[in-house]
């Protein structure tokens, strides 16, 4: 499904060499975790992937489904069917989110060539989903994310994957400023969307989101690599011993 | 000040009476009963005593005045919009205006209850008529601290316009439609509305009226009444326009004014407001859009004279290829005028770097319980938003659109009738779409 190959991504306006050759698949029903210490390209990664400016690739590719990402807008990739949810939810003073989530959701079906949503079906549906994650009517009338707290944001994030229903899901440390119970709404949001036919990329700090989502093969990143792979016992061992042992017994 | 400036600043002052003297020569006052024949030639003789504003003029900063004080009206090609005209969903009573001049067979009967519509020409012939305690009164009122000359040639030359008196809760709006029929006019409107205690009336503007467009509304609000104001200026590329409001606000008396601007070579639209009772409220907002050859300029002054009134402006421009705003804004609040709340917003959106916007907000407080604010901003469409909605599939052109409107949205919030934010709100989408880049 997600196929990156070699991939190396530099900062547009600074000779500074950010992700070093990263290589990672990740097969359709399958959940991949990327864990790494502060700093090793994780978020570049993802912004990478879903066409943020301001990085140059100056090697390798990144394709979903054999389409090359690299070679499209933003929006075009959204509409194949990536979706991020970003590590930093984005405010957006005096657009509402409902109005926001309906333009996202009408303008992707246009991309496809599908029929737009009707505005009563789209209200059927939202309400349903902003239910599960206990997003109230209120969070969906306001503008997005302005004075949403944390946890509203990333639950915010959630609603919309829900909404947009990605084949490919990349998430950028969604559990960052969650308490338990946020953590626990989030991963179960999460979980009622994993399908045979979806993949997700779960990148996270620590190992305590991924004993709600469990991942089929972990990865640690470092430096702009990858520099371990293994199953879901890599995290743990994270978990207990740090990132240094494995730093080391990689370097070594 | 040392001898030579003062010599200087009297050499100016000469020389711009004599030029203005130069361009009066000739003209001549329209025909008119005994009253407004008065009030015509007081403010000619007014006008001959300040003169017409320069390009030296500091209120004249930022927006070159010499076409519009000019004999000759610059010729304005009509432009044929090819869409519904705004407001159409609305049941009103229209008094239509064809290139400055009334309209009979497009108007409506003008019947509304508890509204009393007479054109300028017939009330000018009266012997007696409330208009005149308000005809050019206003406006002379509102030539302190400064000047605003055009709107006193405005009040000398007018020969059309609409005298309202509103005596009760008008059930629809009147809705002044000014259509544009030749390349060459040159219309001069004035308008004069009395808002008796209690009374309230919705009043709606639109159209490109002329070539260029000089216009006056005195809006006199007594105790307790409202007036509610929603303009739309354009869509003619070339027009010029020099307009003025002049708003007085009685005890307890609502005046909400929102005006919306899309094209234009050249808008001044000046508002003036004075607070004369106490706990009065007036809102005045403006949203442009501006595409190159645009010069947008939003000057007011609001005057708070009473106690615990409310003064909020909110101005947004939306500029791109080489397009001008001007934001000229002040809120006097002189002494005694305690428990003032006065604001003021003035907000650009640049879409590229050619494009300007020149702000001069100023408070001026004599009273020391208030609480004044202002705030001027000028900024680009924010990147991080634009590539949020992106990544969720949204194209540039819909994200860009989606995140102006979002930037116009605070200006249009302060129309309080939602259907007619609508009618606005469809004019703005209309016009990005048709400004769209590629
Ligand atoms: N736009 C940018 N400008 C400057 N440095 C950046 C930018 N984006 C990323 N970096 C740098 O690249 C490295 C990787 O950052 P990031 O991808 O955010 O890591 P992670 O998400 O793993 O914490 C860091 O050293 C970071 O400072
Ligand atoms: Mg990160």
């Amino acid at each position: 499904m997600l196929e990156i190959k070699g991939l190396k991504v530099k900062l547009e306006d600074e000779d500074k060499q950010i992700l070093k050759g990263v290589d990672l698949t990740v097969e359709p029903g399958k959940v991949h975790a990327i864990m790494g210490p502060n700093g090793s390209g994780k978020s570049t990664l993802s912004y990478v992937l879903s066409g943020r400016d301001g990085y140059e690739v100056t090697a390798g590719s990144a394709t979903l489904d054999g389409e090359d990402l690299l070679e499209m807008e933003p929006e075009e990739r959204a509409a194949i069917g990536l979706f991020l949810a970003f590590q930093y939810p984005v405010e957006i003073p005096g657009v509402g989110n409902m109005t926001f989530l309906r333009t996202a959701v009408n303008a992707q079906r246009k991309a496809r060539g599908q029929e737009e949503m009707s505005a009563t079906d789209f209200l059927k549906v939202i309400r349903e989903k902003a239910k599960t994650l206990k997003i109230d009517a209120d969070m969906l009338k306001r503008p997005v994310n302005v004075g949403f707290s944390g946890g509203e944001k990333k639950r915010n994030e959630i609603l919309q994957m829900a909404m947009l229903e990605p084949k490919m899901c990349i998430l950028d440390e969604t559990d960052s400023g969650l308490d338990v119970d946020a953590m626990k709404l989030v991963a179960e949001g999460v979980n009622a969307l994993r399908s045979a036919d979806r993949g997700f990329l779960v990148i996270t700090h620590y190992q305590r989101l991924l004993d709600h989502i469990k991942p089929d093969v972990v990865h640690i990143m470092a430096d702009g690599r990858i520099v371990k792979t293994g199953g879901p016992e890599l995290a743990l061992e994270v978990e207990n011993n740090g990132y240094a042992d494995i730093l080391a017994e990689v370097a070594a | 000040m040392s001898a030579p400036a003062q010599s200087r600043r009297a050499q100016l002052k000469e020389a711009k009476l004599s030029a203005t003297a130069e361009r009066l020569e000739g003209v001549a006052l329209p025909a008119g009963g005994a009253w407004i024949t008065a009030a015509r030639e007081d403010a000619l003789a007014r006008l001959r005593q300040m003169g017409l504003p320069g390009r030296r003029d500091e209120y004249w900063k930022y927006t070159r005045p010499d076409t519009l004080t000019q004999a000759e009206a610059p010729k304005a090609g009509v432009f044929d919009p090819e869409e519904t005209p705004v407001f159409d969903g609305i049941d009103r009573v229209k008094i239509v205006f064809v290139d400055g001049v009334f309209s009979a067979d497009e108007s409506d009967p003008l019947e509304l209850a508890g509204v009393e519509v007479e054109r300028l020409a017939e009330a000018g012939a009266a012997d007696i008529h409330w208009g005149k305690e308000l005809y050019g009164v206003l406006e002379a009122r509102g030539q302190n601290p400064v000047e605003r000359p055009l709107a006193t040639l405005n009040t000398a030359l007018a020969s059309d316009g609409v005298l309202i008196r509103v005596t009760g809760r008008a059930e629809k709006p009147v809705s002044l439609i000014y259509r544009h029929g030749s390349d060459s006019s040159d219309a001069v409107l004035h308008h004069v509305i009395k808002l008796e205690p209690g009374a309230d009336l919705t009043l709606l503007e639109n159209g490109p009226a002329a070539a260029r467009f000089n216009k006056v509304l005195e809006v006199d609000v007594a105790d307790g009444a409202g007036f509610h104001h929603v303009r739309a200026q354009g869509r003619d590329h070339e027009r010029r326009a020099a307009t003025h409001i002049f708003a007085r606000l009685g005890k307890e008396s609502t005046f909400k004014s929102f005006t919306l601007t899309v094209n234009g070579v050249l808008t001044r639209n000046e508002c003036v407001v004075e607070f004369t009772g106490d706990e009065a409220v007036a809102h005045v907002a403006g949203a442009c859009l501006g595409d190159g050859a645009f010069h947008h300029d939003d000057t007011v002054f609001v005057t708070h004279d009473a106690e615990a009134c409310e003064s909020r402006q909110v101005f947004k421009k939306v500029l791109r290829n080489g397009a001008t705003g001007v934001f000229q804004g002040k809120i006097l609040v002189q002494p005694g005028a305690q428990k003032t709340d006065g604001y003021q917003k003035s907000q650009s959106l640049l879409l590229d770097e050619d494009s300007q916007f020149l702000a001069k907000p100023e408070l001026e407080i004599y009273a020391d319980d208030v609480a004044c604010s202002h705030g001027s901003t000028s900024g680009a469409i924010d990147e991080e938003a634009l590539f949020y909605l992106r990544s969720r599939g949204v194209p540039t052109n819909d994200a860009t659109d989606l995140l102006t409107l979002a930037f116009l949205a605070e200006a249009v919030d302060e129309i309080e009738d939602p259907r007619l934010a609508e009618e606005i709100v469809g004019r703005l989408e209309g016009w990005l779409k048709r400004h769209r880049r590629g």
